[in-house]
């Protein structure tokens, strides 16, 4: 039950915050909330009630490197088909490698 | 630049794109939590942070922007990824302030009221995402603008 409800609310802030950035303008304006912390608010706010206060501000404390890995993987998606043209899809794909590396990478280096 | 609301967009917007945003929200946040239910917190909050729905939203974005171009009989292609450049961009200024909202409550929260906590650090996020966005604008308009020749 607690998974489908996590499933529920998180299904439902990311939508808010995606629909939030469509109608957003300019571009670059609504492209912030590419980055909004909506999975965070559904799963903090929930993690809250189950485990409490100090496994919820463990979590908030590896988001931060997670925060700078999402920032590698939009400088990327910048590059590549912001300036040199590659295909969307593949592109955003492809590099959630980028961010799955630079958050690992981060959290050994500092959280571990 | 001005900040505009433009309802028209939603328009574009089809049934099955608003499911699959649901849906990988949906599924994201059950796998941030199975992720620190099996490797500990420390884990499972890298991925709070995990552009879940990026790469769908920047394929939507770069597919409207090329169908509106070709409904004006021109091509598209470029223009669509230049939008979704410009999408990345303003992720890449967000994910600093997302930076920011989760140093707040990693601080904060063993120390006060977890609703006050979590109202306050996405006030910061908006604040802060604007505030950088508005610096941005500003460093391109300053380098952009022409410089006055002093007479000697």
């Amino acid at each position: 039950m607690d998974w489908i409800l996590r499933f529920l609310v998180g299904g439902t802030i990311v939508s808010l915050f995606a629909l939030v950035a469509d109608v957003l303008k300019p571009k670059g304006f609504a492209g912030l909330f590419g980055a909004a912390p909506s999975v965070a608010l559904a799963t903090l706010s929930l993690t809250l009630a189950s485990e409490g206060k100090l496994y919820a501000a463990m979590e908030a404390r590896s988001m931060i490197a997670g925060a700078a890995a999402l920032f590698l993987y939009a400088l990327g998606c910048l590059y590549l088909i912001g300036m040199k043209h590659f295909k969307a899809a593949p592109t955003t794909l492809a590099l959630l490698s980028i961010w799955v590396v630079g958050a690992l990478g981060l959290w050994a280096a500092f959280l571990r | 630049m001005k900040i505009r609301i433009n309802w028209a967009a939603l328009r574009q917007v089809k049934w099955y794109e608003y499911l699959t945003r649901f849906l990988l929200g949906g599924l994201i946040s059950v796998a941030a939590g199975l992720i620190a239910k099996a490797f500990g917190p420390s884990v499972g909050g890298l991925f709070l942070a995990f552009p879940a729905i990026f790469p769908a939203s920047a394929t939507l974005l770069d597919k409207h922007e090329r169908e509106k171009k070709q409904r004006a009989g021109l091509p598209g292609t470029i223009r669509g990824r230049l939008a979704v450049g410009l999408d990345a961009r303003g992720a890449a200024m967000g994910s600093l302030a997302l930076a920011a909202f989760a140093g707040v409550i990693w601080k904060m929260l063993p120390h006060a009221s977890s609703p006050a906590v979590l109202g306050a650090a996405f006030v910061l996020w908006i604040v802060l995402a604007i505030a950088i966005w508005r610096v941005r604008k500003l460093h391109v308009y300053l380098s952009r603008r022409p410089r006055r020749c002093r007479p000697r």
